[in-house]
């Protein structure tokens, strides 16, 4: 049953295909790193008598993704002009699918909001080039002029309809996760290039207008874009004013969305096929497309062969880099390390990659899985390794030289106090002499003032102390005190 | 590689060029040092290429079209641009942005178009061949108008690649000579699967005309014979007919019930696509600049109002109301299902004929500004515009004269039987040479 104020979303999701060449021509996808118009022909300048000619490495990613969504490849597809005027469309339309897409139907499976799976169905998933970029001079408004940048133009994108069928905007977020991911493991997707998924989302209260939200350029800006219009439409409709059918475009720097002057948005884009290329006959190559293996499957495998938590499982395996990393890092002793890695990688690690804006990328495998190592024989404590961690991963991000974490653990003398209990009995002394009214609450049985002078002496021996022990000594050290 | 110079300084008195090349290179090959025009929508690398418009005034592309690719590596001498009917919508040449050409046969009249420089340019001696392109006759009407022979080869036969399209679903480019001989051999350099343009077939041409039509059926259309056609020129068609049979054809009567509906199909159809085709020229990257200090679409406005001719402007709108949405079932779908129609129709004809034959043109070629209403000038395109709707070869080879001025056949064939259609004209231009 859905709530009276449930909430509906649909989203378009156009990510760019990671081939080495353009759809159309053979100019070359790689082109961030070059000067602007460095990348182009005739064709993709849509220079006048430029031919498009169709990039069978592209319609064979798309296939990919097509089977590993469970969608149907039609019979016969077809590519159709979309026309309209900007200056970055530089023939004045673009080579688009409409009314025969590559594929139809189709479902991706998510974990709701309640836990366990939900699974999103697909519209369609249609084939067509990326228009070139605008770089404005100042502002795009007020601005002196703009320059035109076609080495985008041409790129292919595979744009993906799903059914109105997410609830929340954090469900949005989870079933943008989740394509990424299957993207990635399907090799046709690199999620780190700048601008390489874009998505328009359409959102509505049960019984009311739905919104377009158009320009949204990243996972998280997905979630804010769409909590934002959630609070906008609920106010609204809690005020008794209509909800309008509208496009509103997402400004990412402030998290809202703006409508846009609807007039001059309003484009009949005059679909008619493309004369120039042939109609597409590909069905038949479906049966020969061998997926690897997926989020889905990857995630029971981790369950099964290295008993991570089904919480873990899924964290792991959501980006690729991530699973393959944890499986570099425990391969030398999958059935010691797999749990003590798994924790570190879900939990430590992403949470400290995050706090720096960090790329796993960045990340000294060698160096990580020696850190795990060093835990696992009890060399160290956790509350060290997090410091081991945090000093490798700010020497690489600020391109300092790097030290294994052996060498670390020396030169910040980091080593368990482990027999040498001297340091923690100095420290339990200072610290009972220094709390007197700790000690005084500990002997008139007071729960918390144990825990306040654990906290004291762990402070003192910066954290080397074994946790274990430092409370059996100094639960003697009170006993003693006391008689 | 060797390299030679041509000079051609031509008395171009019917305006056939737009841009002369006085030093024209060629190499070796099969045409080398013929001195070959190339109409001014097929791109030429380091030449201008305007189609006769404005709007493109001083673009200079910078790659070849295969089909000049292919010509200079036969060794022709590629010596200049020809005039036509801006963007090639017209059928008389008077369209053009730099003034209409002459007919070298009367100056007082068009020489049909839109390929009417190319044809002037043959029929006055300039040039021995020359490259034209036909969207709906654009090829065998000027051809006919100038008493020269044109062929619309099969769709697909000869790579578009580098023409500036107007309709790309309908027009080919395609070889203009004095003989059928000429043509031919143009033919041979020209034909053949591009890796550029995904709408070619891997047909070759390597054929060398056969003067022999004993045994062919030709099918003989009455609506090529009725309403609108001038009977006398129909009477200088049907004399040229019965010498096909002399030579050993038979002939048979046939109908094309779907003609009624071509005119129709092809102006909504070429509209439509011309309407897309064209609106990249806005002024950014091509033809005089936009006003950067006006918004976009404003300077947009400007340019495109400024450097289309009136009946580029008709057409793109034209097209442009006949795609939008609400519109696009009545006109686009209809045209769509009336082409099948016509293809239909010669299917089935030539399951029993081999070839069609008739007049290329209603009429002679009109007096200079005599078709002043666009709806009449549309009207004269009804005998050609269904090969060009159904994709077969057609040709237009001289077959006599009304009134002093050259009239020619149309022999129309199977799709990629455009040799059959060469060894028919051929064998008619030997008979009565």
């Amino acid at each position: 049953m859905m709530a009276e104020d449930q909430v509906i979303v649909g989203l378009e999701v156009h990510c760019q295909l990671d081939t080495k060449s353009k759809l159309f021509c053979g100019c070359s996808t790689d082109y961030r790193s070059d000067g602007p118009n460095t990348h182009v022909c005739p064709v993709c300048l849509g220079l006048p008598g430029a031919m498009p000619v169709l990039n069978k490495r592209s319609i064979e990613y798309a296939m990919k993704v097509a089977k590993a969504l469970n969608c149907t490849v039609l019979q016969e597809s077809e590519f159709s002009r979309k026309n309209y005027f900007y200056p970055d469309l530089d023939k004045a339309y673009q080579i688009t699918q409409y009314d025969k897409p590559l594929a139809e139907g189709g479902y991706l499976e998510i974990e709701s909001d309640e836990g366990g799976e939900r699974r999103i169905r697909l519209t369609r998933i249609h084939v067509e080039e990326d228009p070139g970029r605008l770089v404005h001079m100042g502002n795009a408004e007020r601005g002196k002029y703009s320059l035109v940048d076609y080495n985008r133009a041409g790129i292919p994108l595979i744009e993906i309809v799903s059914e109105p069928d997410m609830r929340s905007p954090k469900e949005a977020r989870k079933f943008l996760n989740k394509l990424r991911a299957t993207l990635e493991y399907l090799n046709v997707f690199d999620s780190d290039k700048e601008g390489s998924l874009r998505v328009d989302a359409n959102i509505s209260i049960k019984g009311n207008e739905r919104v377009e939200v158009k320009n949204i350029t990243s996972y998280k800006g997905v979630e804010k874009a769409l909590t934002y219009e959630v609070t906008r439409q609920k106010n609204q409709i809690r005020r008794g004013q209509r909800i309008e059918r509208e496009t509103r475009h997402f400004i990412e720097s402030t998290g809202i969305t703006q409508s846009s002057r609807s007039k001059e948005q309003e484009h009949d884009y005059r679909y008619f096929p493309e004369p120039d290329l042939r109609p597409l006959q590909v069905q038949s190559w479906v049966e020969g497309i061998v997926l690897p293996e997926l989020p889905d499957a990857r995630r029971e495998r981790f369950v099964l062969q290295y008993g991570c938590s089904l919480n873990h499982a899924r964290t792991l395996t959501g980006e690729l880099k991530l699973a393959n990393f944890f499986e570099g890092v425990v391969a030398a002793d999958p059935k010691g390390l797999s749990t003590l890695a798994a924790t570190w990688i879900a939990d430590t690690l992403i949470g400290e990659l995050n706090f720096r804006s960090m790329n796993l990328d960045r990340v000294d495998a060698a160096g990580f899985t020696e850190l795990i190592g060093i835990l696992k024989q009890g060399i160290i404590t956790d509350k060290s390794g997090i410091e081991v961690l945090r000093v490798m991963l700010d020497q690489r991000l600020k391109n300092e030289p790097t030290e294994t974490p052996t060498v670390i653990v020396s030169l910040l003398n980091l080593a368990k106090n482990s027999g040498d209990t001297g340091a923690i009995t100095a420290a339990i002394t200072e610290a009972i002499n220094e709390n007197p009214k700790a000690l005084e609450d500990y002997y008139a049985g007071k729960g918390g003032a144990l825990n306040f002078l654990v906290g004291q002496v762990m402070k003192k021996t910066r954290g080397k102390a074994d946790p274990g022990e430092l409370n059996r000594m100094l639960i003697e050290a009170l006993k003693k005190k006391e008689a | 590689m060797e390299v030679n110079e041509l000079s051609f300084e031509p008395n171009d008195r019917y305006n056939a060029f737009l841009t002369v090349c006085k030093k024209a290179p060629y190499g070796k090959g099969k045409l080398s040092g013929m001195a070959i025009a190339v109409k001014d929508n097929i791109s030429t690398k380091g030449i201008e290429t305007t189609c006769a418009s404005k709007i493109l005034k001083g673009y200079v592309p910078p790659y070849d079209a295969h089909v000049v690719e292919l010509l200079r590596h036969a060794g022709a001498a590629i010596v200049g641009k020809t005039n036509m009917d801006e963007f090639g919508m017209g059928t008389t040449t008077e369209n053009s942005a730099f003034g209409p050409t002459l007919n070298p046969c009367d100056t007082g009249r068009v020489p049909g178009g839109s390929s009417g420089g190319s044809a002037a340019a043959v029929a006055g001696n300039m040039v021995k061949m020359a490259l034209g392109t036909d969207t709906g006759g654009s090829i065998r009407c000027p051809a006919a108008f100038c008493g020269i022979v044109g062929l619309k080869p099969t769709y697909g036969r000869v790579s578009r690649y580098g023409l500036i399209a107007y309709a790309n679903s309908l027009e080919q480019i395609g070889p203009m000579g004095r003989t059928v001989n000429d043509v031919s051999t143009l033919m041979q350099v020209i034909a053949g699967k591009d890796r550029h343009d995904s709408t070619t077939y891997d047909r070759p041409y390597s054929h060398t005309p056969v003067a022999d039509v004993k045994g062919l059926k030709i099918g003989i259309p009455e609506e090529y014979f009725g309403e609108g056609v001038d009977p006398k020129v129909a009477g200088v068609v049907k004399t040229a007919i019965i010498r096909l049979k002399e030579l050993g054809a038979t002939t048979v009567s046939c109908s094309i019930p779907s003609m009624k509906f071509a005119l129709a199909a092809y102006y909504v159809t070429c509209t439509c696509e011309a309407s897309s085709n064209l609106a990249r020229f806005d002024g950014v990257r091509y033809g005089p600049a936009a006003d950067t200090k006006k918004s976009w679409h404003e300077a947009y406005r400007e340019v495109r109002k400024a450097g289309f001719g009136p009946e580029v402007r008709r057409r793109i709108m034209l097209g442009t109301f006949a795609l939008s949405s609400g519109y696009y079932g009545k006109y686009y779908t209809k045209a769509q299902v009336a082409r099948e129609n016509v293809k239909a129709d010669f299917a089935r004809i030539f399951s029993e004929v081999d070839l069609i034959a008739g007049p290329t043109m209603p009429t002679i070629a009109f007096k200079l500004k005599e078709k002043s209403d666009p709806l009449s000038m549309y009207l004269s395109d009804i005998l050609t515009v269904p090969a060009n709707l159904a994709g077969i070869p057609a040709i237009s080879v001289p077959c006599g004269k009304v009134n002093g001025m050259p009239v020619g056949l149309q022999i129309m064939g199977r799709p990629f039987e455009d040799e059959r259609v060469i060894d028919a004209a051929y064998a008619y231009e030997q008979a009565v040479k």
